[in-house]
C-alpha cells in the first residue's frame, strides 16, 4: 500500500483555482520531488498535505486512512513530519530541548506544571541528535544556529514521533551547495533505512535531479508531468514552463 | 417612534465626533505602528485650547469657527513636538514599550492641564448661527447636531481622496507596509511620519475642539474618549479609514440606543460587540491581517536558564531579610511591605503571560480586582471567613481569566492588548455601576482579615508566605513542560503546531494560571487594605503591573520581582512627598522607556555581560 | 563609480562585516559571489546605510556616502533592490513604480513606465493589479523597476535569483544585459555562479563576511580551487 494517496485535490482562493485535480501516491523509502514555477501552487499543495489549509474537494490518504481536513497537531499524531522552507524551531530554546519538545508531545507529556524538562526525554533527544551529526551542538540555542544547522534540527525535530511520512518544503533553500548534497543524501538514507516515504518541493535543480526517485511538475494548480528524472528533464512543457534552457541550472 | 428617529440622529453626531478621533489614530497607527495612547489627551487639549481662543477671541463667527480651527493646529503641531521628541525614537521597540511610553504622556498633559486650566469643568459658548434647533421628520433637532452629522463624512471624503489621490497618499500607504523600503527609495521617511503625526493630531485636536458647543470641558476627557476611540478603531480594523467610520457609526448607534435599552451598561454592551466582533473577525471589519512590520525586527527570544548562584544568593538574602526585619518595624512600614509583596506575585502573574507567553495584557488588573472582589464579596454577602475569601479568590480571577482569556488569546499584538484592556473595563464598569452589588464608588469596606490575622505583622507574614509560595509555583511551572510549551508556541506556533502542541489551549490555559494567580495578589491585597474599590481594576493599575514587568525586564525571570520592588517602593515615596506625582511618574515612565528600553534587569544583565564577556 | 574600504559592521556584537573592500566601475556588472550568511545582504546594506557601517568608507560617485540616511543615499543614484522583493503588497503595479519615482540623472534615459514595461512586458499587462497578486518572478520584475523609477546610476541588486524557475531566471538574465547596455552599474549578489557568469564582468568572493577573492569571470572559472573552497561547486 502507498503511505500517502491523494485524489482530486482542490483549492481555490477568491475565484483563483491554485491546485485543480492533483493526484498522486508516494510509497515507503520513496524520495518524490514536487517542482514547478513560483505560484504553481506547490506550496497550497503541501500545507493540504498536513492539515494547515482544507481541500475544497479531494482527498487525502495516510496509510489508507482518510486524513483529510485535519488539523496539523492531529496529522503530525498519525505519524506525518513536515519541515518548513523558512525554518521553524523554537529559538529560545537549545537543540536538545528542541527535540526533546517534540519527544513529549509525541508521548503526551506536555502538560506537566511540575518536574523540569531538563531530565525528560534527554537520552532518546541525544540519540536522534547522533543520528543526524548534531550532537555536539546539543546544548547550543537554536536561535544562534547556522542556517544549515538548522535545517538539521528540523528534521530531527519530524522525526522524533517516527513518522511514516515526511514533508520538507524547500529542505534546501538557502544553503551552501555542498550542505546540499549532504543534508539530502542523509534524508535519503533515512528513507531508505525506515521506510519513510519522503515529498520535497525545491527550486534547486542539482538536488531534484540527484536525490528524487521521481518527479512531479506543477503548473498553475495543474500536474503536467510525472516521472523519472531523465524523463521528465527532457519534456518539452517541463522545459518551456520551468527548466528553460538550461543555462542557469547548469544543465547544458 | 419620534424619540427613536432623535436617538438615531444624536447617535449620527456622536459617530461623526467619534470618527474625527479614531480617523486621526488610525492613521498614526497605520504608518508608525503606535497605538497612540495620548491621543485622547489631544482631543481634551483640543478642547481646553478651544475653550481658551473662544473666550478669548471677539465673539462672532470669526471668533468661534477661527478658535476652534486654531485650537486643531495647535494641538496639530503639539503631537509634531512629540513625535520628533519622543516616537521618532521609539519606532522600534515593543509595542507595549510605545503603548506605555505614550501613556506616560497622557500622565504628564493631564497634570499640565490641571495646571493650567484648573480642575473644575469649563462650560464653552455655542457654535453663532448654530444655536437654534431645526425640525426634521417634524421633531425639534440641534442644529448644531446636524452639523456635526455632515463633519464625518466630509472629513472621510478628503480623508480618501488624500491617500489615495495624491503622492503624499500613496507614500503614506506605502510606508504603512514597509518603511525601510519607502526610505531606501529616496523618500525621507521622518518627515513622511511626522506630517502624518501632524494630520492625526490635527484631527483630535479639531474632535475635541467641536465638542465645546456640546459637553462641559474636563480632566477625565482624555481617558474616557481614548478607550472608545481605540474600541472604534479595533473594531473598524487598525489602519482602515473606512473601517474606523463604520465603527464610528456602529459605536455611536449603539449609545445611542443602548441607553434606551440598559442605561447602566452601556458601556459594557459597546464592549460586548467589540469582543463579539473581534472573536468573528480578529482583525476588526476592514483591517487586514497583520503583516510583519518590516524594519523592526528584535532579536531571538533570549533563553531561560537556572538563575545565576550570585543571584539566588541575593534573593535569600532579601527574603531573610523579609523575615526577619518586620517585627522591628511599625504598623505603617508592614503594611507597605505587605503591598510589596502582594505587588511581587501580580507582576509575576502578569510577566507569566507576557513572556514565556509571549502575548500582551493590557487589562491585567481585571484579575486582581476579581480576586480582590470575590473576597470581599464573600465575605460581605456571604459572611465568609477570611482564608475562605482568600481561597475564592483566585477561583473568582481564573474562571473570569478562563472566559475573558477564551476570546483573548484568539489574538496577537495590539489586537489583543485592547481585546484584554476592553474586558478588564467592562469588569470595572460593572463594579462602578451595579451599585446594589458592590457599592460602585464607594467600595466595599470592612474586609478585616480574621480575628488571629488581624495584627498586621501575622497578616504580613500570611501575605509574604502565599506571595512568595505563590511565585516560586508560577517559576516552577516555567522550568516545567507546560511551561515549555507556552514559549513554544511564542516562538513559533507554526513548529509547536506542527509537532502536536495544541497552542490555542496552552494560551488559554496560561492565561488562566496568571489570572488565578493574579486573583491570589488581589485577594490578599483586599484583606490588607480591608476595602475593595473599582480603581483596583482600572486601566491606571493595568499600567502599574505593565509598568513593573516591563521595569524589570520582560527577558528574566527575576525582571518582574525586581521591577515589582522598584516601582511600588518608588510610587509610595512620590505620592507621600510632592502633588505632582502624576508628572514625575509620566516623565519616569518616558525616561525608562527612551534609556532602559530592555528594563532594569535587562540593562543589568547588559552591563554584566560586557564586563564578563560572552555566556 | 562605487568605491568601498575597510568596511566593517556588527550586528549585536557579532562581527559581521570585516574589513570589506570593492569596487564597481561605470557602466561595469560585479557579482558579489558566497554562501548563505556570508556578508552578501550586509555588505549591499551597509552601503545603502540600512545597516550602520562601524567603520571604513563607501564612496559614491566621488562623494563620501558611509553614515548617512539611506533615503539621502538613494537621492544621490544609487538604487537598491532588496532580496526577498518587498513591494507594497496593498499598492498597484503603477502605484508601486510611482513610489520609486525621482527626477531624471544627467547623462542617463530617464525611466519613464513605459520604458519599463517594454523592458519587463508582463508588468505592462497588469499596471492596476495589487502587488500582493504577483507571483515571485513578477514581484521580482516590480522591484527592479521601481528601484529603476528612481533613475540611479548603480543599482545594488540582492540576489534576484533566489526562489525562481530557471525559465524566469534566464529572463532576469536577459533584463540585466540590457540595463548594462543602458550604461548603468551594477552590484549584484548571488549565490547561483551559472546565472552570475550570464551577466557580470568581475566577481569578488565573500565568506565569513571577508573578502576571499577578485578577479574577472573569466579567472573564477579558470580558478577551480578558489570555486572549490569558497561555492563548493
Amino acid at each position: 500500500m502507498a503511505t500517502l494517496e491523494v485524489q482530486g485535490l482542490e483549492k481555490n482562493f477568491g475565484g483563483v483555482r491554485a491546485v485543480q485535480d492533483v493526484s498522486f501516491a508516494v510509497g515507503p523509502g520513496e524520495m518524490l520531488a514536487l517542482i514547478g514555477p513560483n505560484g504553481a501552487g506547490k506550496s497550497t499543495c503541501f500545507n493540504m498535505l498536513n492539515g494547515q489549509l482544507k481541500p475544497d474537494a479531494g482527498s487525502v490518504r495516510l496509510l489508507g486512512q482518510d486524513i483529510t481536513g485535519l488539523a496539523p497537531r492531529q496529522v503530525w499524531r498519525l505519524g506525518v513530519g513536515r519541515t518548513f522552507q523558512i525554518t521553524a524551531t523554537f529559538g529560545s530554546m537549545t537543540v536538545l530541548e528542541n527535540v526533546q519538545m517534540a519527544l513529549l508531545s509525541h508521548h503526551r507529556r506536555l502538560g506537566g506544571l511540575w518536574r523540569p524538562v531538563a531530565g525528560m526525554e534527554a537520552a532518546p533527544a541525544r540519540a536522534l541528535l547522533e543520528r543526524l551529526g548534531m550532537a555536539d551542538q546539543a546544548g547550543r540555542p537554536c536561535g544562534i544556529l547556522a542556517y544549515g544547522d538548522l535545517k538539521r534540527v528540523e528534521l530531527a525535530i519530524a522525526l522524533a514521533n517516527e513518522p511514516k511520512l515526511l514533508l520538507m518544503d524547500e529542505p534546501t533553500a538557502g544553503m551552501a551547495p555542498q550542505e546540499r548534497v549532504s543534508l539530502m543524501a542523509l534524508t535519503a538514507q533515512i528513507a531508505r533505512e525506515s521506510g519513510i516515504a519522503v515529498l520535497f518541493t525545491e527550486h534547486d535543480m542539482d538536488v531534484v535531479f540527484g536525490h528524487a526517485n521521481r518527479i512531479l511538475v506543477l503548473d498553475r494548480g495543474r500536474l503536467i508531468a510525472e516521472g523519472a528524472p531523465a524523463a521528465v528533464r527532457a519534456d518539452p512543457r517541463v522545459r518551456e514552463v520551468y527548466l528553460g534552457s538550461g543555462a542557469v541550472t547548469g544543465a547544458h | 417612534m419620534e424619540n427613536l428617529v432623535l436617538q438615531a440622529l444624536s447617535g449620527l453626531a456622536s459617530a461623526s465626533s467619534l470618527f474625527l478621533v479614531a480617523s486621526g489614530l488610525t492613521v498614526i497607527f497605520g504608518v508608525s505602528r503606535v497605538v497612540n495612547f495620548a491621543h485622547g489627551s489631544f482631543y481634551m487639549l483640543g478642547a481646553y485650547l478651544a475653550y481658551t481662543f473662544v473666550t478669548q477671541l471677539p465673539r462672532g463667527h470669526l471668533g468661534f469657527w477661527g478658535g476652534v480651527l486654531g485650537a486643531a493646529l495647535l494641538v496639530g503641531l503639539i503631537g509634531l513636538v512629540v513625535e520628533v521628541l519622543l516616537l521618532r525614537r521609539i519606532y522600534r521597540a515593543p509595542e507595549l514599550f510605545q503603548l506605555l511610553a505614550t501613556f506616560g504622556v497622557v500622565l504628564i498633559v493631564q497634570e499640565l492641564t490641571q495646571m493650567v486650566w484648573g480642575a473644575q469643568d469649563l462650560l464653552g459658548p455655542r457654535a453663532p448661527g448654530l444655536r437654534g434647533s431645526t425640525e426634521v421628520f417634524g421633531l425639534r433637532f440641534p442644529l448644531y447636531e446636524l452639523f456635526l452629522i455632515g463633519v464625518g463624512p466630509v472629513v472621510l471624503g478628503l480623508l480618501l481622496l488624500l491617500f489615495h489621490r495624491t503622492r503624499w497618499g500613496t507614500l503614506v500607504r506605502a510606508a504603512t507596509q514597509d518603511r525601510e523600503m519607502v526610505g531606501a527609495l529616496g523618500v525621507n521617511q521622518r518627515m513622511l511620519f511626522t506630517s502624518v503625526f501632524f494630520l492625526g493630531s490635527l484631527l483630535a485636536g479639531l474632535g475635541g475642539a467641536l465638542q465645546l458647543p456640546r459637553e462641559s470641558v474636563n480632566l477625565h476627557m482624555d481617558l474616557s474618549i481614548i478607550t472608545e476611540a481605540f474600541v472604534v478603531v479595533v473594531v473598524g480594523g487598525l489602519g482602515s479609514l473606512t473601517g474606523a467610520a463604520l465603527a464610528a457609526l456602529l459605536i455611536g448607534e449603539l449609545h445611542a440606543f443602548g441607553i434606551l435599552i440598559v442605561p447602566k451598561i452601556t458601556l459594557v454592551l459597546v464592549f460586548l460587540v467589540m469582543a463579539l466582533v473581534l472573536v468573528v473577525r480578529p482583525h476588526g471589519l476592514l483591517g487586514k491581517p497583520e503583516v510583519a512590520a518590516r524594519g523592526g525586527q528584535g532579536s531571538a527570544e533570549p533563553m531561560i536558564g537556572p538563575a545565576p548562584a550570585a543571584l539566588r544568593w541575593l534573593a535569600l538574602a532579601v527574603l531573610a531579610l523579609a523575615v526577619v526585619v518586620p517585627p522591628f518595624l511599625g504598623d505603617y512600614a508592614i503594611s507597605v511591605l505587605t503591598e510589596l509583596a502582594t505587588a511581587v506575585l501580580f507582576a509575576a502573574s502578569l510577566h507569566l503571560i507576557m513572556g514565556p507567553g509571549g502575548m500582551a495584557s493590557f487589562g491585567h488588573a481585571a484579575y486582581f480586582g476579581l480576586g480582590a472582589y470575590g473576597a470581599a464579596l464573600a465575605a460581605q454577602w456571604l459572611g465568609a471567613p477570611m482564608l475562605a475569601g482568600l481561597a475564592l479568590a483566585p477561583v473568582a480571577a481564573g474562571v473570569f481569566g478562563l472566559v475573558f482569556g477564551y476570546f483573548c488569546v484568539r489574538l496577537s499584538g495590539v489586537y489583543a492588548a485592547m481585546l484584554t484592556l476592553a474586558f478588564a473595563q467592562i469588569a470595572w464598569s460593572v463594579a462602578f455601576q451595579w451599585v446594589e452589588v458592590t457599592g460602585g464608588d464607594n467600595g466595599i469596606l470592612g474586609v478585616w482579615p480574621d480575628a488571629w490575622a488581624a495584627p498586621k505583622l501575622v497578616f504580613y507574614y500570611l501575605a509574604l508566605a502565599l506571595c512568595i509560595g505563590a511565585t516560586l509555583l508560577l517559576r516552577r511551572v516555567v522550568h516545567a513542560p507546560f511551561g515549555y510549551a507556552l514559549r513554544a508556541q511564542r516562538d513559533s506556533a507554526l513548529r509547536a503546531e506542527a509537532i502536536g502542541i495544541d497552542a490555542f489551549r496552552t494560551r488559554w490555559l496560561g492565561f488562566a494560571l496568571a489570572a488565578a494567580a493574579a486573583g491570589i495578589a488581589g485577594g490578599l491585597f483586599a484583606y490588607g487594605k480591608g476595602s475593595v474599590f473599582p480603581t483596583f481594576m482600572g486601566i491606571p493599575r493595568s499600567v502599574d503591573a505593565l509598568l513593573m514587568v516591563l521595569l524589570g525586564g520582560v527577558q528574566t525571570l527575576s525582571g518582574p520581582i525586581i521591577g515589582a520592588l522598584a516601582f511600588t517602593g518608588l510610587q509610595e515615596q512620590l505620592v507621600r512627598l510632592t502633588d505632582l506625582w502624576r508628572l514625575i511618574l509620566g516623565v519616569v515612565i518616558v525616561a525608562l522607556v527612551l534609556f532602559f528600553p530592555q528594563g532594569l534587569a535587562g540593562a543589568v544583565r547588559a552591563r554584566w555581560e560586557a564586563r564578563h564577556g560572552d555566556a | 563609480m562605487l568605491q568601498v574600504t575597510g568596511l566593517s559592521a556588527y550586528y549585536g556584537r557579532a562581527h559581521i562585516l570585516d574589513d570589506v573592500a570593492l569596487e564597481v566601475g561605470a557602466g561595469e556588472v560585479v557579482v558579489l559571489l558566497g554562501r548563505n550568511g556570508a556578508g552578501k545582504s550586509t555588505t549591499m546594506k551597509a552601503i545603502m546605510g540600512l545597516v550602520p557601517p562601524a567603520a571604513g568608507s563607501v564612496r559614491f560617485a566621488g562623494t563620501e556616502i558611509a553614515g548617512r540616511e539611506p533615503f539621502e543615499i538613494a537621492r544621490l543614484g544609487l538604487g537598491y533592490v532588496p532580496e526577498e522583493r518587498r513591494i507594497f503588497t496593498g499598492l498597484s503595479v503603477m502605484e508601486n513604480l510611482d513610489v520609486g519615482r525621482r527626477p531624471a540623472t544627467a547623462g542617463l534615459r530617464p525611466w519613464t513606465p513605459e520604458r519599463l514595461f517594454a523592458l519587463f512586458p508582463s508588468l505592462g499587462a497588469m499596471q492596476d493589479r495589487p502587488g500582493g497578486r504577483m507571483s515571485g518572478g513578477e514581484q521580482q520584475m516590480l522591484t527592479i523597476a521601481r528601484t529603476l523609477m528612481g533613475n540611479p546610476r548603480l543599482i545594488l541588486l540582492d540576489e534576484p535569483s533566489e526562489g525562481l524557475a530557471p525559465v524566469v531566471i534566464e529572463r532576469m538574465a536577459e533584463a540585466i544585459r540590457a540595463l548594462k547596455a543602458e550604461g548603468l552599474s551594477i552590484l549584484l549578489s548571488e549565490q547561483n555562479l551559472h546565472f552570475a557568469q550570464l551577466v557580470s564582468d568581475r566577481a569578488t568572493i565573500i565568506e565569513k563576511g571577508r573578502i576571499r577573492w577578485s578577479g574577472s569571470i573569466a579567472a573564477l572559472l579558470e580558478a577551480d580551487e578558489v570555486r572549490e573552497q569558497y561555492l563548493s561547486v
